[in-house]
């Protein structure tokens, strides 16, 4: 195979950190790439203008995943603006460089953040009925589920 | 443990292959072009192993031509036989959806030199359905191409039912057999096949060294010229230890091609039956009847294929996400969307293929490997 992955991307593919949901984030978003077909969904809980939590699920190779890991790790506890700026070559710097090929996972993942602090601000800006913020109507939907093997193609069969 | 069922992709070398090939490094050293006794010596035993190859594939011995793989071979027949056969009433050439790189590529270099290319799709199933070859097939084709087994997903093709539709229409017929030793038998007069392509690190012979057998009634432009050797049809010095190795694996393929096969086809049948069991959500992908015992094409719902296969490489078991040649390229199976497989499970899929020295031990351990993989890749999926 020819991906020399190193030891920092195998290290965060093998063990990501951050990953999961947030049960009412205050900022959500989706991004996928229509070329490699990967995913990425980020989660996001904001406190005093600063990231207080960030999560991902990952449908994505294994740089995907691990260039998730890092930049969430590295977000954690950025002001908005701070991590808003965050820029796709740190992360892969942070990695220790990532094959050619690959390099979009990085941006894919920077991207995606900036979507879901995107997706936090314009809850800003909309005054929700609701008062309190936070518990706002961010009820965001969970991810489609856009397999539907069970039903399509009987598994088993054969 | 490490568990390499990668084989479709190269197998190892069988140690009694290079115990034949070593001469010929140190030893009998001499160029088979050259008239002195050493390099006739080599010439001898070049036409000996061009004899071998010609008789486990029923053809004649001057139609075996060597070459450095299966890559050379596709393009020189692909080309070569196009080029040479052209004239204003033939100008087309059609090949099957699921080839090989090395035959599409050709294809659509042919295509830039303004032939007509047809493709021929398959079914769900991944197999070639002979209707549809009688669709677009006509008196200006003059050879249709297609694949005795794909190298994704094992998927076996009727090459004798297809070839006799390309003869009835006054084509010339090709199959790359690549992934097919010794899963089929070969009898190239037999099958009406006038075309074929083999590649030795395959089936546990070197790498470097293919052939391309050509019925010799045929024309054929030769796509490597130089010192005029292979009958003027592939110059290049020959490959004499590449050589005496491609035609040694090949006898021990369909000389232990019985205990093989059943070897093999109960290993895969285990595997496949654990799988099931122990994994949910998956799907095997094209034809489970007609395809070859060694190889399984599976679809994991929910997760994706690099993802898998790194995480299964860490664990020392080595897979493939569809072939091996597309390893560095981030679109989808070709194959796979030939199918008409959904678009939510083209990225999802692993390449299983299995050889001569893979045990249950090896399988087992490959199952739990697996089992771990794809449950740790599930628990942060954003579509379960
Ligand atoms: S290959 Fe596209 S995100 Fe990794």
């Amino acid at each position: 195979m020819a991906l020399n992955y190193t030891k920092k991307t195998l290290d965060n593919f093998l063990k990501p950190k951050n990953v999961g949901k947030i049960n009412k984030p205050d900022g959500y978003a989706q991004i996928g790439n229509m070329v490699c077909g990967d995913q990425l969904d980020f989660f996001l809980k904001v406190e005093k203008g600063k990231i207080k939590d960030v999560k991902f699920l990952s449908f994505g190779c294994a740089s995907n995943i691990a260039t998730a890991s890092v930049l969430t790790e590295k977000v954690k506890g950025m002001t908005i603006a701070e991590a808003k700026k965050y820029p796709w070559q740190k992360v892969v710097a942070e990695l220790g460089g990532l094959p050619n090929q690959k390099v979009h996972c990085s941006i894919m993942a920077v991207d995606g953040l900036k979507k879901a602090i995107a997706d936090y601000e314009k809850s800003l800006t909309v005054k929700p009925v609701a008062s309190k913020k936070g518990a706002v109507s961010k009820q965001k939907p969970t991810p489609k589920k856009n397999l539907t093997i069970k039903k399509k193609t009987p598994v088993k069969k054969k | 443990m490490k568990v390499y069922l990668d084989n479709a992709a190269t197998t190892k070398l069988d140690p009694r292959v290079l115990k034949k090939m070593e001469p010929y490094f140190m030893k009998e050293y001499g160029n088979a072009s050259s008239i002195h006794d050493l390099g006739q010596n080599a010439f001898q035993d070049l036409i000996k192993a061009k004899e071998k190859v010609a008789k486990l594939i029923g053809g004649e011995t001057n139609g075996v031509i060597f070459t450095s793989g299966a890559t050379e071979a596709n393009n020189l027949i692909i080309k070569g036989v196009a080029l040479a056969n052209r004239n204003e009433k033939k100008n087309k050439i059609i090949v099957s959806s699921i080839e090989h790189p090395c035959v599409m590529e050709s294809a659509k270099f042919l295509a830039r030199a303004g032939f007509k290319v047809e493709f021929i799709p398959v079914n769900s199933e991944g197999l070639i359905e002979a209707k549809e070859l009688e669709k677009l097939i006509d008196k200006e084709t003059i050879l249709v191409s297609v694949m005795a087994v794909n190298n994704e997903i094992g998927t076996i093709q009727d090459i004798a039912a297809l070839a006799k539709i390309a003869h009835a229409h006054g084509a010339y017929f090709h199959t790359d057999a690549v992934q097919a030793i010794p899963y089929l038998k070969l009898d190239v007069k037999k099958m009406g096949i006038d075309f074929l392509s083999l590649s030795a690190h395959k089936f546990y012979g070197p790498k470097g060294v293919g052939a391309a057998y050509v019925n010799r009634q045929i024309k054929i432009q030769p796509q490597i010229i130089g010192g005029g050797q292979e009958d003027g049809l592939r110059a290049g010095t020959y490959n004499l230890p590449g050589i005496i190795g491609l035609a040694e694996a090949l006898e021990l393929a369909y000389k232990e091609r019985d205990i093989y096969l059943k070897k093999v086809t109960a290993l895969r049948d285990y595997f496949w039956q654990k799988i099931q069991q122990e994994i949910p959500e998956l799907k095997l992908n094209g034809s489970l009847k007609k395809r070859v015992p060694a190889n399984l094409n599976i679809m994991f719902g929910y997760i994706e294929g690099e993802a898998i296969l790194m995480d299964l490489s860490y664990k020392g078991v080595y897979v493939s996400t569809g072939s091996a040649c597309s390893a560095s390229d981030l679109r989808a199976s070709y194959v796979l969307k030939s199918m008409g497989l959904d678009k939510n499970f083209l990225n999802s899929n692993i390449r299983f293929s299995l050889g001569r020295f893979n045990n249950k031990e090896g399988i087992d351990y490959t199952i739990r490997a697996l089992k771990a993989t794809v449950k740790r890749l599930r628990s942060f999926s954003p579509i379960n």
